[in-house]
């Protein structure tokens, strides 16, 4: 009876350490999500724009979009030769009273979705979209079903181990007739 | 069957692995330089420019409806252009059909001076001196070349230099087509 209890004990607490651990996995992942940096702050290059709250927006759209000569860097930080004619067309189309989605339009029309930092929502960026979370629910769905499928052994085994009564004094008069033929013999 | 199916149950993780290791060989092969262009088939930008040699002529998109031609950035300062430059002094010279250089962000002074010295295979070049024309035909990394057909429609860009293999197994086809 002992023996069954520690069983029982021991795996909801193995459970319990699991749980713990992914809601650990969660929240580290919501806060590296959430803490991302959406700004980029480094600005070496000369601003040529007069009005800082224009220069400010330009600085912001430009900082969601993608140098392409230097791929790995916003038009924001960048100082390759094209992300400064991209700044000033920037500057000028906003001058000129355009709105951050044409300017965005005007982009994607010339070097294609790759400009943009967020891909748009299309057909083809169904899975990249939503690939993480469908891998995510994959993941839990199996951690599920193992845990499951775990407890359910355990519980068997438990069952098993567990004798009744009846079978508690069937077992003992086993014991104690093969001792005795053992004797005998 | 369902027997079978669990018993093979084991070999999950190893066929996801499988399948992950697939995608990432593919990436290997694959160039993330090379951004397909939004222009492909569809109408070359409108421009007008002066010619690199003749600062009074204008040339613009009009002038070159009609006939199938390739349009290719390039500048003075580009290293991978002078790699590409005899390619395409070899292939002006079979001149089935225009090239049109596009000085991308240069002087006229350096531009000319290149050409005088490596050949000239253009029959004009435009000057992009503020690389105005360069962005609407989303130029990013000189050289890049354009095949346009006889509508003023883009059929084909290649980032990078032009190589003889290139030329001869995707452009030319593609020229002998739409002159057809």
């Amino acid at each position: 009876m002992d023996d069954s209890m520690r069983v029982t004990r021991g795996h909801g607490l193995r459970l319990r350490d699991a749980a713990r651990a992914l809601a650990a996995v969660l929240l580290l992942a919501a806060v590296a999500t959430g803490a991302m940096p959406s700004v980029a702050t480094a600005r070496e290059a000369p601003e040529v724009g007069s009005d800082p709250a224009a220069e400010r927006h330009m600085m912001q759209l430009a900082s969601e979009l993608r140098c392409l000569q230097c791929q790995n860097q916003t038009l924001a930080d960048s100082n390759a030769p094209l992300a400064v004619d991209l700044r000033q067309e920037i500057r000028e189309l906003l001058a000129k009273g355009q709105t951050d989605a044409q300017v965005k339009e005007y982009l994607v029309a010339r070097y294609g979705d790759f400009v943009l930092y967020r891909p748009p929502l299309k057909s083809n960026t169904l899975f990249l979209w939503f690939g993480p979370a469908l891998v995510l629910l994959a993941g839990l769905a199996a951690l599920f079903l193992t845990l499951k499928r775990r407890l359910a052994r355990l519980e068997a085994a438990q069952s098993n181990q567990e004798l009744s009564d009846a079978e508690s004094q069937r077992a003992q008069r086993l014991l104690e007739k093969e001792a005795e033929e053992g004797s005998l013999s | 069957m369902s027997l079978s199916f669990k018993s093979l149950g084991f070999l999950l993780p190893l066929v996801v692995f499988l399948a992950l290791a697939g995608f990432l060989l593919k990436g290997l092969w694959l160039d993330p330089r090379e951004i397909p262009s939004p222009l492909i088939d569809k109408p070359a930008p409108e421009f007008r420019l002066e010619s690199l040699e003749n600062p009074g002529r204008q040339i613009d998109r009009k002038d070159m409806l009609g006939k199938v031609w390739l349009l290719n950035a390039w500048a003075s300062w580009c290293v991978a252009c002078r790699e590409e430059h005899p390619v395409l002094v070899e292939f002006a010279r079979s001149a089935t059909i225009p090239i049109v250089g596009l000085n991308y962000k240069d002087t006229r002074v350096d531009g000319m001076r290149w050409l005088a010295q490596f050949g000239n295979p253009y029959v004009t070049s435009l000057y992009d001196e503020a690389g105005r024309v360069g962005i609407d035909f989303g130029v990013y990394a000189v050289p890049e070349t354009f095949l346009i057909d006889k509508q003023g429609v883009v059929r084909f860009k290649q980032i990078g230099p032009v190589t003889p293999e290139l030329l001869h197994e995707k452009i030319l086809p593609l020229i002998q087509r739409l002159n057809a």
